[in-house]
C-alpha cells in the first residue's frame, strides 16, 4: 500500500502528465506587446535610419573620390582632393589622451566613493559625479577656453622641455608660449573631465556590487582594506570598468564644441600633441556644414565613418559589460 | 591554589579590549597633517625658487606626488609593510575623490561668476539681441529669444523621446525575449553615440530629403534622438526594480498585462520614471551640436517652431563667443550662467522626485492613504 502510495507521481504508473501551463492573452494584451515590441524595434529602425541617411547623403562624395577618401590628408573640396586620413587618427589621438587621464582618475575616485569614504559623503559624492556630467558641454568648453588654457600652458612647454624626447611630447616649433597653445593636449585634458563622470559612475556602481561575503572572507583571512579592494573589489569590476571606459572613449571621439572652441584646424596628421593645430570629423562638420552640398555630402561621408566606429566602440563596451558576472547581477 | 589559578588566567589571558575599526588616531593625523605641510613647503621651495617654473596647476601637480611620496616614507618609519600600502592606497584614492570635486566647484564656479556681470541686468532676460551692436552697452542686448528658443525645442524633444523611451524600456522589462538583449545593447550604445551625429541625421533625414527648413522642429528632433536612449535606459532600471510580487499580486487578481502594467508597475516606478525624464532633460537641454546643425542663428524673437530660424542658449553663447566686443563675451557667460543654472534646477527635481525606492511612500502620500482609509 505505501510503496503503491509512493511510486505513483511518476507518470508512467498512473498515467499522469504534468499539465503545461499557459496563458492565452486578451486581444487587448496582444496589442499592448505588439506596441511595446513596436517601440523595441523603433530603437533599432532609428539606428537603421542614421546609418542608411548618412550612406545616401554621402555618396555622391564617396564616389567622387573612391578609395582614396580613407587615405587623402587634405581637404580641398572642389578639386576632389578630400579625406579623413588626417582628421580622423587627429580625433583618435585627442580621445586617447582624453582617456589615459580620465581612466586612472575615474577608477580611483570610484573606489575611493564605493569603498573608502564615509556614508554620508557617498550620497553627496554620487550627486556631485551625476552633476559633473550633467554640466553641458558648451558650458566645459568655455570653461576650458578661458580657465584652464592660460593656466595648463606652464605644464605643456615644461613637458616639452624636460620629456622632448618621447616623440609624442616633442615640440617641433620653438619653445614659446604661443606654440603651445590651442593643442590636442589641451581639448584633451578639457575632455577628459568630461569623460571622467560617465567612467566613475559606471564603475561605482558595479564596485558597489561586489559580493559581501568575498569581502567579509578576504577580511577574515586577515587582508587589510587594500588588499581586499585589490583582491575582491576591482576583479570583481573589471569588465565594468573596460565596458565603461569604451563608453567614455565613444563620447571622447564624439565631441564636438570642446574641440571647436580650444582647437584651430590644421589637415595634416599632427601626432606631437603639444604644438598648435588639431582636428577631429565632429570639429570638421561643425566648422564646414553650412559650405555647399558637396562640402555636406563629404561631410555626411566623414560623419558615417565616425558613427559606424563610435558604434562599434560602444556596442562592444556595453557587451563586454552586461556578459560579465557583475553584468549579470545587475541585469538579472 | 585559587591565587595560582587566578594569576595564570590573568597572564594568559589579557584584559580584553574592544577593537574599534576606523578609529583616527593621533599618530596617523599628526603624519597625514605633518606630510602635507612638508610636501607644501618643499614644492614652494623647488617649484618657485629653484626650478622657477609656473603654472598654478602644476604647482599643485607636483605638491601631491611629493606629498604622497613624503607620506609613505613617514609611514613606513612607524608601520609595517602591509599597513603603509594600505595607507598609501587609501590616501591616493581620497586625492583623486577631492580632485573630482575640486574641478566641479571650480567650474560651476567660475561659470556662475563670470557670468554674474549680464545677469544682474534685468534687461538681460527681457531684451532680445535684435538691437545690440557690436558696441552696444550691457543694458541692452539679452537671453529672451534664445530663452524661448530653448523651451520650445526641448518641450517639443521632451514630448518625442519621453513616450518612445519608456515604452522601450517597458519592452526591455516586460517582454524580454530574444529581441530584448540587442535592444538594450544598442540603447546603451546609443547613450554615448556623438550629438553631432543625431544633428548630421536630421540634418540629412528631415531637412534635405524631407525638406524641412531650419526651425526648432528640426532641433527638437535631433534634440530627441539624443535624449531618448537616457530616457529609455533610467527608466528600464527604475521598472527592473519594481517588486515582482505587485505584478503577481495584480495577475493573481486577474488583471490583464497592459492592466499590471498601467495601474501597477508604472505607478509604482513613478518618482523613478521622473527622475528619468528631467536627467534626460538635463542632458538635452545643453547640447549645442545637434542645435548647431539644424535650428540656424537669429538674433530676434521667434515663437513659432516650425517656420523660421530660432536661437537657443547653448547657440548663443556659441555665436556670442565669436564676436570680438567684451559685452558680447559677458552675453556669453551670462547665457551659460543661465544655461548652468536651468540644469541645476532640473537636476535638483531629479534628486527630490528620485529620493524614494520604487514602492517606498513619501510621508505625503502616506498621509494621503491614512485620510482615504479612514474615511471609508
Amino acid at each position: 500500500m505505501g510503496a503503491e502510495l509512493l511510486s505513483s507521481p511518476s507518470p508512467a504508473a498512473s498515467g499522469d502528465v504534468p499539465r503545461r501551463i499557459y496563458a492565452r492573452s486578451s486581444a487587448g494584451d496582444k496589442v499592448f506587446r505588439g506596441v511595446l515590441r513596436g517601440a523595441g524595434m523603433a530603437v533599432m529602425a532609428i539606428l537603421g535610419l542614421i546609418l542608411a541617411f548618412l550612406a545616401l547623403r554621402g555618396w555622391s562624395a564617396f564616389r567622387a573620390t573612391g578609395l582614396s577618401f580613407f587615405t587623402t590628408q587634405s581637404w580641398f573640396i572642389s578639386t576632389n582632393k578630400f579625406g579623413i586620413a588626417a582628421i580622423l587618427p587627429d580625433g583618435i589621438l585627442i580621445a586617447l589622451i582624453a582617456m589615459i587621464i580620465a581612466v586612472p582618475v575615474a577608477i580611483a575616485t570610484a573606489l575611493y566613493i564605493s569603498e573608502y569614504a564615509p556614508p554620508v559623503l557617498r550620497r553627496a559624492l554620487t550627486s556631485l559625479i551625476d552633476l559633473m556630467a550633467a554640466v553641458p558641454s558648451i558650458v566645459w568648453a568655455m570653461w576650458g577656453l578661458f580657465f584652464l588654457e592660460p593656466r595648463i600652458l606652464g605644464i605643456s612647454s615644461w613637458l616639452a622641455r624636460h620629456l622632448g624626447f618621447i616623440p609624442f611630447l616633442h615640440s617641433v616649433l620653438p619653445l614659446t608660449t604661443p606654440s603651445f597653445t590651442t593643442s590636442a593636449f589641451i581639448a584633451g585634458v578639457v575632455i577628459s573631465l568630461m569623460v571622467i563622470p560617465i567612467v566613475t559612475s559606471l564603475s561605482r556602481e558595479v564596485f558597489s556590487q561586489a559580493p559581501q561575503a568575498e569581502r567579509e572572507a578576504a577580511y577574515a583571512l586577515g587582508s587589510t582594506r587594500w588588499a581586499m579592494v585589490r583582491t575582491v573589489v576591482l576583479p570583481f569590476g573589471r569588465a565594468g570598468v573596460i565596458g565603461s571606459s569604451m563608453l567614455g572613449m565613444g563620447r571622447a571621439l564624439g565631441e564636438t564644441i570642446v574641440v571647436t572652441f580650444i582647437l584651430s584646424p590644421i589637415y595634416v596628421f599632427n601626432f606631437h600633441v603639444l604644438n598648435t593645430g588639431g582636428n577631429s570629423i565632429p570639429f570638421m562638420i561643425a566648422l564646414n556644414f553650412s559650405n555647399g552640398p558637396k562640402t555636406v555630402s563629404a561631410l555626411m561621408a566623414a560623419g558615417l565613418v565616425l558613427f559606424a566606429l563610435t558604434l562599434l566602440v560602444n556596442v562592444i563596451g556595453s557587451m563586454v559589460t552586461s556578459r560579465s558576472r557583475s553584468g549579470l547581477i545587475t541585469v538579472n | 591554589m585559587t591565587t595560582d589559578a587566578q594569576a595564570l588566567r590573568s597572564t594568559a589571558v589579557p584584559a580584553e579590549r574592544r577593537v574599534r575599526i576606523r578609529q583616527v588616531s593621533g599618530a596617523g593625523a599628526m603624519t597625514l597633517g605633518g606630510a602635507a605641510g612638508g610636501a607644501l613647503a618643499l614644492t614652494w621651495l623647488l617649484y618657485e625658487r629653484i626650478l622657477a617654473a609656473s603654472g598654478v596647476l602644476g604647482f599643485w601637480l607636483s605638491w601631491y606626488v611629493i606629498f604622497l611620496l613624503m607620506y609613505a616614507a613617514m609611514a613606513a618609519m612607524q608601520w609595517d609593510k602591509l599597513a603603509v600600502r594600505d595607507r598609501v592606497a587609501s590616501v591616493a584614492l581620497a586625492g583623486a575623490g577631492v580632485l573630482t570635486c575640486a574641478i566641479v566647484f571650480d567650474q560651476v564656479g567660475f561659470s556662475l561668476a563670470r557670468g554674474l556681470a549680464a545677469v544682474t541686468h534685468v534687461s538681460f532676460f527681457t531684451h532680445t539681441l535684435a538691437n545690440a551692436g557690436p558696441l552696444s552697452p550691457m543694458a541692452d542686448g539679452g537671453v529672451l529669444g534664445a530663452m524661448v528658443g530653448t523651451l520650445e525645442e526641448i518641450g517639443l524633444a521632451t514630448l518625442f523621446s519621453v513616450p518612445l523611451g519608456i515604452t522601450a524600456a517597458i519592452f526591455l522589462v516586460e517582454v524580454g525575449g530574444a529581441w530584448a538583449r540587442p535592444v538594450r545593447t544598442l540603447v546603451e550604445a546609443m547613450t554615448a553615440l556623438p550629438d553631432i551625429i543625431a544633428g548630421l541625421f536630421v540634418l540629412a533625414f528631415a531637412i534635405l530629403t524631407l525638406g524641412l527648413q531650419h526651425c526648432a522642429l528640426a532641433a527638437s528632433l535631433a534634440l530627441a534622438v539624443t535624449m531618448m536612449p537616457i530616457v529609455a535606459r533610467g527608466s528600464e532600471t527604475v521598472i527592473r526594480l519594481v517588486p515582482g510580487m505587485l505584478r503577481e499580486a495584480s495577475y493573481a487578481l486577474g488583471s490583464s498585462q497592459w492592466r499590471t502594467v498601467w495601474n501597477v508597475v508604472l505607478p509604482t516606478a513613478r518618482s523613478g520614471l521622473s527622475t528619468a525624464v528631467v536627467l534626460g532633460m538635463a542632458r538635452g537641454i545643453g547640447e549645442t551640436a545637434p542645435v548647431l546643425l539644424t535650428a540656424g542663428y537669429i538674433k530676434g524673437l521667434n515663437f513659432n517652431p516650425v517656420n523660421g530660424w530660432q536661437t537657443s542658449l547653448p547657440m548663443l553663447i556659441f555665436n556670442e563667443r565669436q564676436q570680438p566686443d567684451a559685452n558680447d563675451l559677458a552675453r556669453a557667460f551670462g547665457a551659460g550662467f543661465t544655461l548652468l543654472l536651468l540644469v541645476l534646477v532640473l537636476f535638483t527635481i531629479a534628486r527630490l522626485l528620485g529620493g524614494n525606492k520604487p514602492g517606498e511612500l513619501s510621508r505625503r502620500s502616506r498621509r494621503r492613504i491614512a485620510r482615504e482609509t479612514v474615511r471609508r
